[in-house]
């Protein structure tokens, strides 16, 4: 699997449609580009103020999606959508899972460590977004042609294309995108295709106060994130763990990446996506022995005694 | 390897809140409904096609009429469930390989004429067919009709692939199986369709597709049930596995039918079934697919196995000692 691996790294064209692929922009026809953008998202220093959740509405002019109040924690915003393209999740569990070791001890529960250590819980927040997958769905399966791939590398609907067959929604393995009620349109993150052109930082990363959300040119941000790994690790956070950085995942590797504290079915993100498309060739191979045997169900229909 | 080993492993998982993590399809029933009328039609022109060549008038009328009623139900399906159905056209703006409704779009575009074409040359009222169109179209009813049929196997399974490249987990894991449910579905309506309407005379081609395809059918839907792992739960439980069952006692009991049926009554009824078990069939899968999108279970269960099997194999080969 490896050597087949790195053997179609080398020729351009390969891996179009699975596999690591460096640059997507240049696989997708740009011969010249600027360099493939993205996002890291530090969540070990989100402070859940949304404030990448405004950002995006108010640049995007991205209509409300109801006032609802989900009644489970501090988030009623709930999941990425039509009309949500950043989402904070908020997660409250206790600090550590307990680990039942099934001995029997002869202190205290607590008495061990300091009065300081005996938090009870801790919140995870964490800003989601679109992907912008190297291999991604939602662009494999569009039958217009309305989403395409950004010569940053990025993944957009051109909204005077859609028209609204909503595959997309299926397509996509992090249920990103999703068709808005009413419009009849798919929607979802464009990494502000528009601001890029003129030079400037999509609205979220230019709002977060913390740097949470970091936007920059997806080589340095995967370096940088390897270097906070490590430093977190070296403080004793050793939940820490990257998220989408992996150009060998299912999805070629994600140009929006994540820093989580826990495991990512946490955050409601998939555990190990895959692109839909990595098995198309299998797909229509199944679908060519089913059509054979259609025909030889019709033509023996025709053969033997007539009545 | 003990029989634990072999079931179904319990659900336990993290998830956010228990929301879900995949979208839910944004088709409603029309897109199941079309799954069914494309098939019906795929069905029809082949039992066409074959009525032509073997000389029976009598079911290539009713299979090339089905062929085309159908089809236009298809496409009115199709083009009503967009969010946008005044730009249906876009879709002819690109054809791309890796966008299963793309070819879908492109099969149906090189069906849809040659079964329209065949349809109406049925349908010319008798004044119009003395005219030099009406010889025109009939002379063109043949090769418009063959044509069709040679394009119907790519109309009947396409759908398959259509659903199967998705994210959407019952629909994925099924990507072995779902062409042969699909085009055994087809088949059976198509033979079907003939049982109800063609002459008893000419009945026996449609009886024998009928028969085959309901085999093939429910042979593949149990498989599929049965090697899914975690997704055929979507298939087994609940309204899914009722619509399921019921698609099966109609399909197993319309194939008997029209095994044994003698008289025209019997046929029809049995035809009746057909057709009404295999648009179950579609329904049922449909649905499947949108309740192992609800359950968060059907992606995040399967995809951790993968991640911690994959982890324990590389921390195997690292120590090969440990066991």
């Amino acid at each position: 699997m490896s050597e087949k691996r790195s053997e179609s790294r080398t020729g351009p064209g390969d891996n179009s449609f699975y596999g690591p692929l460096e640059d997507p922009a240049g696989d997708a026809g740009y011969a010249e580009h600027p360099p493939r953008v993205g996002f890291f998202t530090d969540t070990s220093v989100c402070i859940g103020c949304k404030a990448c959740e405004v950002a995006c509405k108010e640049w995007n002019m991205v209509p409300d999606d109801g006032f609802n109040l989900l009644g489970m924690s501090f988030d009623n915003t709930g999941a990425l959508g039509a009309s949500t393209w950043r989402h904070v999740a908020f997660i409250e569990q206790p600090e550590r899972e307990p680990v039942e070791l099934g001995m029997p001890g002869f202190s205290r529960p607590g008495d061990t460590s300091g009065a300081e250590a005996r938090t009870d819980f801790r919140w995870l927040m964490s800003s989601d977004v679109c992907k912008h997958c190297t291999h991604a769905g939602c662009l494999d399966v569009c039958p217009t042609g309305a989403l395409f791939r950004t010569e940053f590398g990025t993944v957009v609907v051109q909204q005077d294309i859609c028209n609204g067959c909503g595959y997309c929604v299926s397509g996509c393995p992090y249920g990103v995108i999703e068709r808005r009620e009413g419009d009849g349109r798919a929607w979802k993150c464009t990494l502000c295709y528009d601001r890029l052109h003129d030079g400037l930082e999509p609205a979220c990363a230019k709002a977060c106060p913390t740097d949470s959300i970091q936007f920059g040119v997806l080589d340095e941000l995967r370096e940088r994130a390897a270097l906070r790994v490590e430093e977190l690790h070296s403080r004793g956070v050793t939940e820490a763990r990257l998220y989408g950085h992996d150009p060998n995942d299912g999805v070629g590797g994600d140009g929006a990446f994540f820093l989580l504290l826990d495991e990512p079915e946490v955050y409601g993100l998939p555990p190990d996506p895959v692109v839909p498309t990595r098995d198309a060739g299998a797909m229509w191979r199944f679908a060519g022995t089913a059509a054979s045997a259609f025909v030889g169900i019709a033509v023996s229909a025709f053969m033997g005694r007539r009545r | 390897m003990t029989r634990e080993q072999l079931a179904v492993p319990r659900a336990e998982f993290r998830s956010y809140y228990g929301r879900q993590v995949l979208k839910s399809p944004a088709w409603n029933w029309m897109i199941a409904a079309y799954l069914f009328s494309g098939g019906l039609s795929a069905g029809s022109a082949m039992l066409a096609a074959g009525a032509d060549l073997t000389g029976r008038p009598g079911l290539r009328r009713v299979s090339r009429v089905g062929s085309l009623v159908s089809i236009l139900a298809s496409l009115y399906f199709l083009v009503a469930d967009l969010g946008r159905p005044e730009r249906f056209h876009h879709m002819l703006r690109v054809a791309k390989p890796s966008s299963p409704m793309s070819m879908g779009t492109w099969i149906l575009s090189a069906y849809g004429p040659g079964a329209g074409l065949a349809g109406v040359a049925e349908l010319m009222p008798s004044p119009l067919r003395r005219t030099w169109l009406g010889r025109l179209m009939r002379w063109l009813a043949r090769p418009a009709g063959l044509w069709a049929a040679g394009t119907a196997p790519g109309v009947a399974s396409y759908t398959a692939v259509l659903l199967s490249q998705t994210a959407v987990p019952a629909w994925h894991e099924a990507h072995p199986y779902l062409p042969f449910v699909f085009t055994g579905s087809a088949a059976a309506s198509g033979g079907g369709w003939g049982m109800v309407f063609a002459p008893l005379g000419e009945v026996a081609p449609a009886r024998r597709m009928a028969v085959a395809g309901a085999g093939l059918e429910v042979a593949a839907s149990r498989i599929m049930e049965q090697r899914l792992g975690l997704s055929a739960e979507a298939y087994t439980t609940g309204r899914v596995h009722r619509l399921r069952k019921c698609s099966e006692y109609l399909t197993v009991g319309g194939a008997l039918g029209a095994v044994v049926g003698r008289n025209r009554a019997v046929v029809a009824v049995s035809g009746l079934a057909l057709l009404a078990g295999s648009a179950l069939q579609r329904f049922g899968v449909f649905e499947a697919g949108v309740a192992s999108t609800r359950d968060p279970k059907y992606v995040v269960v399967p995809q951790r196995e993968r991640l911690d099997a994959n982890e324990a194999a590389r921390s195997e080969s690292q120590v090969p000692a440990r066991k």
